[in-house]
């Protein structure tokens, strides 16, 4: 299998595993947070925390938009679909995500609402076309790899003239979440966590480039290495940051460069500039509030805005007491710290979004590494403030 | 002068189900012997009861029945017919057990092609005819169109397990060998290759296959230290190992590098994103063995046409979790787990 079995061989991965053991300092811990949940979902699924050694900490981070999705949006993107004019398109993990009173999206198709799982954002203009007496609404998520294809299908939809077609946008912004858990902003409620180096995005760096974090490393003096989600771009990735702490130096590694260059794709950030404009502030789940940390619809879209179309409120929603996704998301906890972890949280009937997604957490880690239990991994970076 | 009524012969070439094919009147009977009775042909079905009379050896009998819902119904290496025999003999041979008779419903759909009925049933017939396990009894239902998905076929069968013998999916122990007769995620692969949606290029036929001559050659030579046997359908491998695992309440450890897969079928399932471990096989065993039997019986295995690619996968071990366990070809360790979540819908 050309360009999958270079990236999955097993000896190499032990060659670099004894290159990072050789490499690690044993006075001292390495604790590396991984942004995405690619890369969660590669070192549970390959088991890659075994070839670490006993001093080098993966901390899970809040790299998937299904889990920092706040559950209003849901709230408010249900109570949408419940009106009996719309159609409301969306990707399969955000269907099963709980919110408010019980509900989810899949509970409110049962229920009556035109709720349609899509596969691309191409999928829901078909359905707007074939449609037309529907109002089709796309539930839009993601980071900035998700963006331009809904930048696209809006385009498409002007040029189709598909006055039925609309967009409900939650693309949210990795650097602002990357900078908001460096500063450690709320380390007074959720606690104080070391971070001495950082997987980064490789498919976000596609689009806005390794630039795009320089500042980052800088500012926060914290290595970033972007990391591809193959096993070997992951154990190699972990090597460089290792060597980075090692050398005392903080900066902008790529990893990835079969596909990352240092400034990105420029004909998708354009496309994305054309579309969208910074949020003054948005909602992130585990996160909270940030400025200028999402993407809105250009006021010359408005008419293909579902938020202002619909006049769409999104209700100040709570999350289940219970659940720690908020501490997971920003690395202060881990899934097994959770009460609910393995007793009523399953994949099966997931009470947190962390558990939904395959690249959640909390899924991750149920699915692939439960057996590990809990107090396996090294507690000394962990103190509650 | 008595008349006979004439009847209009079944149009097999460009003929449909209609509901009168399933109103039991004379249009029933034409399709039962004009499409079954002439692909199954033996003489219990010539004496045109509603059930089938036989004589049985002294023994333990099993009994089975299975619904078969598969789409595409026509996929490389096999249709719905031919899977539902097997499918069904190999539920009776992983008790152990020799396959006699099988019983084959049929649900179809009004508007269903009768060549296509005829296809599925002449498939069926060589697939029992090989096996020497024939289609005793059946039964004929048409449902309105939009009722069904063209063909729906529930068969059931009985078999006799030999004296001694006791195979049961809490026997197994910490120690004992787990085995697979052969590479896994074949037919789940080769029936979505067929898939409208996701149409690609495949040369990986369906393992589909009656596994009963095989259980026969095992028995032969490990007998009762034979803990097991399962057949790795729906859910795949990673939902049988959980099964053994939860009722015999041990653990098992599997090793990745040592499990068969093909590499166009890692190609397919890496393409869909898949785990070859939740993809469906309908000719393949897994068995667990009391573990100083296992080199004998992987040497039987192999010299069969339908084990010669078998392989020592892991083995059962104390654990009250009762984890499934694989080493990774990395080095480091995960779970095996049953698919949460979606599930690509009927593939057997
Ligand atoms: S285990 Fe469930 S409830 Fe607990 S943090 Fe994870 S998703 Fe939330």
């Amino acid at each position: 299998m050309k360009y999958i079995d270079e990236y999955r061989d097993a000896k190499l991965a032990k060659d670099i595993a004894r290159q990072i053991a050789a490499a690690v300092d044993p006075a001292r811990s390495y604790h590396f947070m991984e942004f995405c949940g690619g890369h969660t979902y590669a070192i549970a699924r390959y088991g890659l925390e075994d070839l670490l050694p006993a001093n080098v900490q993966m901390i899970h981070g809040p790299g998937c938009p299904v889990c920092v999705l706040p559950i209003g949006r849901i709230d408010a993107a249900i109570a949408l679909a419940m009106r009996p004019e719309i159609t409301l398109c969306t990707y399969g993990d955000l269907m099963r995500v709980p919110c408010s009173n019980g509900s989810s999206l899949l509970k409110a198709r049962s229920a009556g609402a035109d709720i349609r799982m899509v596969y691309s954002t191409l999928d829901s203009l078909s359905i707007a076309e074939a449609e037309p007496n529907r109002q089709v609404v796309f539930f839009a998520i993601g980071f900035e790899t998700t963006t331009p294809p809904t930048a696209l299908a809006l385009r498409f939809a002007i040029a189709k003239d598909l006055p039925n077609f609309s967009i409900f946008s939650n693309h949210v912004l990795t650097p602002a979440a990357i900078q908001s858990i460096l500063e450690n902003s709320d380390a007074r409620t959720l606690g104080n966590i070391k971070i001495d180096g950082l997987l980064g995005p490789a498919h976000v760096s596609t689009v806005i480039g390794t630039q795009a974090f320089e500042v980052l490393a800088e500012e926060f003096d914290t290595p970033i290495v972007v990391a591809g989600f193959e096993p070997l771009d992951v154990i190699y990735s972990i090597l460089m940051l290792v060597r980075q702490v090692n050398d005392g130096i903080h900066k902008v590694e790529n990893q990835y460069i079969r596909a990352v260059t240092n400034l990105g794709s420029e004909k998708a950030k354009r496309e994305v500039a054309n579309v969208f404009e910074l949020r003054d502030s948005f909602e992130w789940r585990g996160l909270g509030a940030m400025p200028h940390s999402a993407l809105g619809l250009r006021p010359k879209y408005a008419k293909y805005d579902a938020e202002k179309r619909f006049d769409m409120v999104t209700p100040a929603a709570q999350d289940n007491p219970a659940c720690e996704c908020g501490a997971i998301l920003r690395g202060v906890k881990k899934p097994s710290d959770c009460k609910l972890f393995d007793k009523v949280c399953t994949p099966d009937s997931p009470m947190g979004s962390c558990m939904v997604s395959s690249e959640g957490a909390c899924a991750a880690h149920w699915i692939y590494g439960r057996f590990r239990g809990p107090g396996k991994a090294d507690e000394s970076s962990r103190t509650t403030a | 002068m008595t008349m006979k009524a004439k009847r209009s012969r079944l149009d097999l070439r460009n003929g449909r189900i209609d509901l009168s094919h399933g109103a039991g009147g004379c249009a029933t009977d034409q399709l039962v012997k004009g499409i079954f009775h002439k692909a199954f042909d033996n003489d219990w079905l010539r004496a045109a009861n509603d059930q089938s009379a036989f004589a049985v050896s002294a023994g333990r009998m099993v009994m089975t029945t299975d619904s078969y819902v598969v789409s595409p119904l026509f996929f490389p290496g096999g249709n719905i017919g031919s899977l539902a025999v097997h499918g069904t003999i190999n539920d009776i041979a992983m008790g152990g057990a020799c396959p006699l008779y099988l019983s084959a419903g049929f649900i179809i759909e009004e508007g269903f092609p009768l060549a296509e009925l005829n296809r599925i049933a002449d498939a069926m017939g060589a697939a029992s005819r090989e096996a020497g396990v024939p289609i005793i009894t059946g039964d004929t239902k048409v449902v309105e169109r939009g009722k069904a998905d063209g063909v729906f076929i529930s068969t059931s069968g009985i078999g006799i397990i030999q004296a001694g013998l006791d195979l049961r999916s809490d026997a197994a122990r910490p120690g004992d060998a787990v085995i697979i007769s052969g590479s896994i995620g074949d037919h789940g692969v080769a029936v979505m290759s067929k898939r409208e949606n996701l149409d690609f290029d495949t040369d990986i036929i369906s393992d589909c296959a009656a596994l009963h001559g095989l259980v026969a050659a095992m028995v032969e030579v490990a007998g009762s230290s034979i803990r097991l046997m399962r057949d790795p359908t729906r859910g795949g491998l990673a939902a049988v190992l959980n099964e053994i695992a939860n009722a015999s309440n041990v653990g098992l450890r599997i090793d990745e590098e040592a499990i068969p897969i093909k590499p166009e079928v890692a190609a397919a399932c890496e393409l869909l994103g898949l785990d070859p471990l939740n993809v469906a096989n309908e000719g393949k065993l897994v068995v667990l063995v009391a573990p100083e039997f296992a080199d004998a019986l992987l040497a039987v295995m192999r010299a069969h046409p339908l084990g010669a690619q078998a392989a020592l996968i892991g083995h059962a071990e104390a654990d009250d979790h009762c984890f499934v366990q694989m080493e990774t070809s990395f080095g480091g360790s995960r779970i095996v787990d049953w698919l949460w979540g979606e599930q690509l819908p009927r593939i057997c």
